[in-house]
């Protein structure tokens, strides 16, 4: 098992390496010279020089990029050219509120998707199953700023049941500890805050988790259909078990595998759709923070933040696969 | 003497018309496929005949019609600078369609390219190819997009080319893995013991097998591509011009009248949402068509 591990993360360390590359030749290689973006009207030869010696862009480019691995290496990804702040803190920052909403969205998507498609697998093309297809195909079909717009609409605009953007009242007067909203409510004994976190994070989950259940709803129902056929679940039945145990002890066990890979997968998806949600809703996570740096042409904080999503991306694919070779035994070995 | 005459037992096996004439009769037999075809139809329609459809310049406004909720005159409404809705969802479908379509051809083109140097060598460029691949895999497809729009400038080439860059690993991946597998099949093993060459294998035994998935998949991606060309307009990384009716765009324009004007994210919403079911469904049926065990 730990060769395993170790064999999957070694693996992750070329993809890294060459993602670095790629970043680092887009930001020099490319039109669009980060001076001009900091100077704007104001650019003369001398300041753009001036510039180009202050971040070392004069020096050869293979220096340019040992001394760019060198800081991601030392932990240092540069510092956001519009002000100065350094790109890691600022992610730190954050970073809690974008997982806060991913992991909100996941709950969603899991804890919906898995009892609708077992409900659709037990008559498969019923009626029932027939209305989760439809759901489902709306699902994929529906992009998140529409879907998140709509449930604004009707919810917040509307129905005046839920808040439409932020993530708490600024009102309570919540001072940040973690930066989670929810766990600084906990720590501060709020429940009130802890309350109204949850109301505003409901929305945003739900527009951001409606794609991962179309498809976590879609790959639970394929693979219950598909482990129910098999000979030990009849063998199973022919000797007389309960249909409870049957579901539970042969079909769901062998079921899970698929889904779980399904679900690792979603989590790619997931923080490409935060950046979208966390603009719709006013959301203060890591993908506001991207699209206002691209807005601002705020390169370093683009080509770091890129690179920190990918290290996350794989990260959890690794976790993913070590709990699937955990759960798998073949996979293990093979 | 009626000797010698055969009569020929009646004819119960349907003749098969080959792969791509079956499963052009089984796609016309699936009703939601019909469906999806129906929905691109109307866009497609609508993008064409968009000067017919709609007698208004979508690009001039009419500042005295400006916000008018839908009526006979304007059926979708009209927008903060009194131009007509409707007609500037038609031209959007232009922009949404042609933009999709390249995006995808351009990606798939790539990805082909990539998977068939991949799966057909083998060996250290397969290595090659896939760390890169995967390399691409590593950052979500829609941040990939916005990354090369942010560096490359606003436009529709651009646009074309960072979603096309985000879907080509997914192509590469899906024909690699269709080649290796048809690399230890009988005919494969059979051409190459008659001395066909690396090239004529691939290109003409090997390639033609491994076509299917990728028309399904791509079919598919242009469900995607419909949804982030518009996502990537709604983050203010549309074509550049404001003037042009761009879906992802009207609704960020029209995002702060969710209360007085619903009908502003409504329409062109529905639109996106409309045509990317359509090729949904299309792909869905065809992957069917295509390959009719996969149907339950």
């Amino acid at each position: 098992m730990l060769k395993f591990i170790v064999r999957r993360a070694l693996g992750a360390i070329p993809v890294l390496f060459g993602l670095s590359i790629i970043l680092f030749a887009f930001l020099r290689l490319l039109p669009g010279d980060p001076a001009i973006a900091i100077l704007g009207q104001h650019a003369t030869p001398e300041l753009i020089a001036r510039i180009h010696q202050s971040l070392g862009l004069d020096r050869p480019l293979y220096i340019q990029y040992i001394d760019y691995i060198n800081g991601l290496l030392h932990g240092d990804f540069g510092y956001s050219i519009i002000n100065g702040r350094s790109v890691l803190a600022d992610f730190a920052l954050r970073f809690p509120g974008t997982i806060e909403l991913t992991v909100g969205a996941l709950i969603f998507a899991v804890g919906l998707g898995l009892p609708l498609g077992r409900l659709a697998a037990r008559h498969p093309n019923g009626w029932l199953d027939g209305l989760v297809t439809v759901v489902s195909l709306f699902g994929i079909s529906i992009p998140i700023f529409v879907l998140g717009y709509l449930l604004v609409f009707i919810f917040a605009v509307q129905l005046h049941w839920l808040p439409a953007t932020g993530q708490i009242d600024p009102r309570l007067g919540l001072e940040p500890q973690t930066n989670f909203v929810l766990i600084d409510a906990i720590l501060a004994g709020r429940w009130d805050a802890f309350v109204d976190g949850l109301r505003h994070l409901v929305l945003p989950a739900i527009a951001l988790g409606t794609i991962p259940l179309a498809i976590v709803t879609r790959i639970t129902r394929a693979s219950v259909i598909d482990v129910s056929n098999e000979d030990y679940v009849r063998t199973a039945r022919a000797k007389g078990l309960t249909e409870r145990r049957v579901n539970s002890r042969h079909i769901m066990r062998n079921a899970w595998l698929p889904v779980t890979t399904v679900i690792g997968l979603q989590v790619g998806g997931l923080l490409g759709g935060a950046v979208i949600t966390e603009t719709v809703f006013s959301w203060n996570g890591v993908g506001s923070w991207v699209v206002d740096a691209i807005q601002n042409h705020d390169y370093f904080v683009v080509q770091s933040s890129i690179l920190i999503f990918a290290l996350i991306f794989l990260l959890v694919n690794l976790i993913v696969d070590i709990g699937y070779a955990f759960l798998n035994p073949r996979i293990r070995y093979g | 003497m009626a000797v010698g005459t055969t009569t020929l037992a009646p004819v119960t096996a349907r003749v098969s018309r080959g792969l791509w004439g079956d499963a052009f009769r089984r796609l016309l037999r699936n009703g939601p496929a019909i469906l999806g075809l129906a929905c691109i139809a109307i866009f497609v329609f609508g993008a064409i005949f968009a000067p017919l459809l709609s007698p208004y310049d979508p690009t001039v406004g009419n500042l005295v019609n400006r916000m008018q909720p839908p009526s006979l005159a304007h059926p979708f409404g009209t927008d903060l600078l009194g131009r007509d809705e409707f007609g500037r969802v038609l031209y959007g479908a232009r922009i949404s369609l042609r933009v999709g379509v390249v995006a995808v051809f351009f990606g798939l083109v790539l990805g082909v390219l990539i998977g068939a140097l991949a799966g057909g060598a083998g060996g250290r460029l397969d290595a090659v190819l896939m760390r890169a691949v995967d390399v691409l895999l590593a950052v979500p497809g829609i941040l990939l997009a916005i990354g090369i729009v942010a560096w490359l400038g606003r436009g529709e080439l651009q646009i074309m080319l960072a979603v096309g860059v985000s879907y080509t690993p997914i192509f590469a991946r899906l024909l690699r893995g269709s080649l290796l597998a048809l690399r230890e099949s009988d005919f494969v093993i059979a051409a190459r013991s008659m001395g066909a060459s690396p090239a004529r294998i691939l290109l003409r035994h090997m390639l033609p097998n491994a076509l299917t998935p990728l028309i399904v998949q791509a079919t598919l991606a242009l469900a995607t591509a419909i949804i982030d060309v518009a996502g990537l307009g709604f983050l203010g990384l549309g074509p550049g011009d404001p003037r042009i009716a761009e879906w992802g765009e009207m609704l960020t324009d029209s995002a702060r009248f969710l209360q007085s004007a619903p009908y502003l994210i409504f329409f062109p919403g529905a639109a996106i949402v409309i045509s990317a079911i359509g090729f949904n469904l299309l792909g869905d049926g065809l992957r069917e068509s295509l390959d009719p065990r996969l149907k339950r």
